[in-house]
């Protein structure tokens, strides 16, 4: 360390020059990084949708909509097979989680029927909330087949018709969130492209 | 001190975690299981790396006064590009730490390390002493999340083989305070021997 007086300008210049430094390599990192990264994201999507609509081969359409209840938009992929509607795969979320916000990604066909559910993105304690991933337990698999209009998404201690995971009634309660979103919103998508 | 007690030195004698109670934010949180403890201790070890050697080489012209800021900026900047590079070609591993990588700016240690260390010493010490203090955070890591998990989720590396659940405690925030005062007990006797 220097030992002779410094003066103000020199310490601006010379923590102005690290921060244009520290800049210019994060800009050279983030240029490389920007198309495996958005590949990534996008081969992520494709792969969650082809998930929870296992027998659709079509294109879909990206919609954003504002839900009912909730910060921010749910994404909406609408699943056409030659312009009539196959069903849809809805990114959704909840705040109501554990350890903060997860999302999953849910499959209705046109009947509104559940497809599949997929988690995209979730930060569950490991061992208790984790168990909505349908590698670690069989509790997301309960939804497919049922069609939200006769079945409660609702878990069973608050009488809905959901048995919840053991020891995490939170996460459970957060998933049946997440997935009664997205089947408003899809019904509001529904309602709106056939006027 | 010579060259090899600078490497060995953070391991036990002045283990981050569990000697000098450093870092204690991640050590907690991140230590549900043990690949998690070794993915955080190992881009930890990493961070440290780069920034350990890059204050060293600076520190000569880096003004005293404006030190703290500028190892902030210089640690910040090798977290990002470490967060970059894991969402860009590890996709898998960068979804398993999820939002700790971004935590590794506000650990103790990597700051504690440029002040108390590489600000002092030789490029060469510094490096030793980067890899030397985060093999000794991800030993402290590995070692909890392994505990954390057999106990409370009665599995190994997440393999399961027991049925049913674990003593679930230890994964939620109480079990990370008992594991890890057992092993900073642990530790202080393996320093004293």
């Amino acid at each position: 360390m220097a030992k002779k007086e410094i003066s103000l300008l020199q310490l601006v210049l010379s923590l102005t020059l690290i921060t244009l430094v520290a800049a210019v390599a994060l800009a050279a990192v983030y240029i490389v990084t920007k198309v495996p990264i958005e590949q990534v994201q996008s081969a992520k999507k494709t792969d969650a949708i082809a998930k929870v609509l296992p027998h659709f081969e079509g294109t879909t359409t990206r919609i954003a909509m504002m839900p009912e209840e909730g910060k921010d938009s749910v994404i909406l992929y609408m699943a056409y097979n030659d312009s009539e509607l196959f069903g849809a795969a809805v990114e959704t979320y909840t705040d109501k989680a554990f350890s903060g916000r997860f999302s999953i990604m849910v499959g209705f066909d046109k009947e509104g029927v559940i497809t599949g559910t997929e988690i995209l993105q979730a930060n569950e304690t490991p061992g208790l909330g984790d168990k909505i991933d349908k590698n670690k337990s069989d509790f997301s698999l309960q939804f497919v087949g049922k069609n939200p209009q006769n079945y409660s998404l609702i878990v069973k201690k608050d009488g809905g018709d959901v048995d919840a995971i053991t020891a995490a009634t939170i996460s459970s309660r957060a998933f049946c969130d997440a997935v009664s979103r997205a089947y408003q919103t899809y019904l509001k998508a529904k309602e709106e492209n056939h006027e | 001190m010579s060259k090899i007690s600078i490497l060995t030195k953070g391991i036990i004698k002045e283990n981050p975690t569990l000697i000098l109670v450093l870092g204690a934010c991640p050590s907690l949180a991140v230590t549900t299981s043990s690949i998690n403890g070794l993915g955080m201790g190992l881009a930890t070890t990493f961070v440290l790396l780069m920034s350990n050697i890059l204050i060293s080489l600076l520190k000569n012209v880096i003004p005293d006064k404006i030190r703290i800021p500028c190892f902030i900026v210089v640690i910040a900047t090798f977290v990002s590009i470490v967060d970059l590079l894991l969402h860009g070609f590890v996709p898998a591993l960068a979804d398993s730490l999820g939002l700790f990588i971004p935590l590794i700016v506000v650990n103790c240690i990597v700051l504690g390390r440029a002040e108390a260390f590489a600000s002092k010493n030789s490029v060469f010490d510094s490096m030793l002493d980067g890899i030397g203090m985060g093999l000794g955070f991800t030993l402290a890591l590995f070692l909890i999340g392994s505990v954390r998990e057999l106990l409370g989720n009665g599995a190994v590396f997440g393999h399961k083989f027991i049925v049913g659940d674990g003593i679930l405690v230890f994964v939620l925030a109480p079990g990370a305070f008992f594991v890890m005062g057992f092993l900073i007990a642990i530790f202080k006797m393996l320093k004293k021997s």
